[in-house]
């Protein structure tokens, strides 16, 4: 292996509190760290996802368990708050999946031009928060 | 046979970079395929969607089948994710390998229970 010719500047010892907020991210690195965002956040809520699911169809009984934990609560947490979870659940799902169906189209496509990362970038954002509305409408009972 | 491509790089490794890369879009499409699959039928369900409708959709064996590969995907997915995260931000290599290890626990663990919702259905 040999050295570079010219000696890269490295920076160390960066501050997550005084230095990450003076960073401007680009559309495209907004969407990237929300794609590791959102899939932690679905990772870290797998179980309730689950559990969900298991009330969800496993029986007439169990279903209206998973009906009354959005209209009064289930244990200790009250239905605004599993409202709230799953809203975020909603937007996590929504943007991972946009996200990623913009890294399969560049794969396939070979679309890597910098305009066309800024604008597919804008787009994801723009429709997976329109689509969160959308759904959060819903799911507060708006309509 | 050569390891080294240019003056610069030194090529090792199991290869496994490839190999997780590419089971990272598959197990996507199937999972962006499957959540279509599950759009179309509630979408085209006439009436309001009880307790009787939704379980419907998942009560085939082939719907049971199928939901379960999907889980498997997820796993392989997640786990290819979540392991990406701790190698970029979790330096200590002790501490590292007990989040690896706490993510095989929390998706099998996972894994089980989708097992026994699906086939007790």
């Amino acid at each position: 292996m040999t050295d570079p010719a010219t000696k890269r500047p490295e920076f160390r010892n960066i501050n997550a509190f005084s230095d990450l907020p003076t960073y401007s991210l680009p559309p495209a690195g907004w969407v990237s760290i929300l794609h590791r965002v959102s899939g932690a956040l679905m990772f870290v809520l797998l179980p309730f996802i689950i559990w969900l699911f298991d009330k969800s169809v496993s029986s007439e009984f169990s279903f209206a368990k998973f009906r009354a934990a959005f209209n009064v609560g289930v244990g200790i947490y009250p239905a605004w708050f599993i409202n709230l979870v799953v809203l975020a659940l909603i937007w996590a799902y929504l943007h991972h999946l946009i996200a990623g169906l913009r890294h399969l189209f560049m794969d396939a496509t070979h679309s890597v031009t910098k305009e066309f990362g800024r604008s597919s970038a804008i787009f994801t954002l723009a429709l997976s928060i329109a689509l969160t509305v959308l759904l959060g409408a819903k799911l507060f009972g708006l309509y | 046979m050569t390891d080294k491509i240019g003056s610069k790089r030194l090529v090792v490794g199991a290869h496994y970079g490839l190999r997780d890369w590419m089971a990272q879009r598959l197990t996507a499409a199937l999972m962006a395929l499957f959540t279509l699959l599950v759009l179309v039928q509630v979408i085209f369900t006439r009436g309001e969607i009880g307790y009787d409708k939704w379980a419907g959709i998942f009560s085939p064996q082939w719907m049971k089948a199928l939901t379960f590969t999907i889980f498997l995907a997820l796993s392989y997915h997640v786990w290819v994710g979540m392991r990406d995260i701790w190698m970029d931000y979790i330096k200590p290599v002790g501490l590292r390998l007990a989040l690896h290890l706490f993510t095989i626990v929390w998706l099998l663990s996972c894994l089980g229970w989708a097992v026994q919702v699906l086939w007790r259905l």
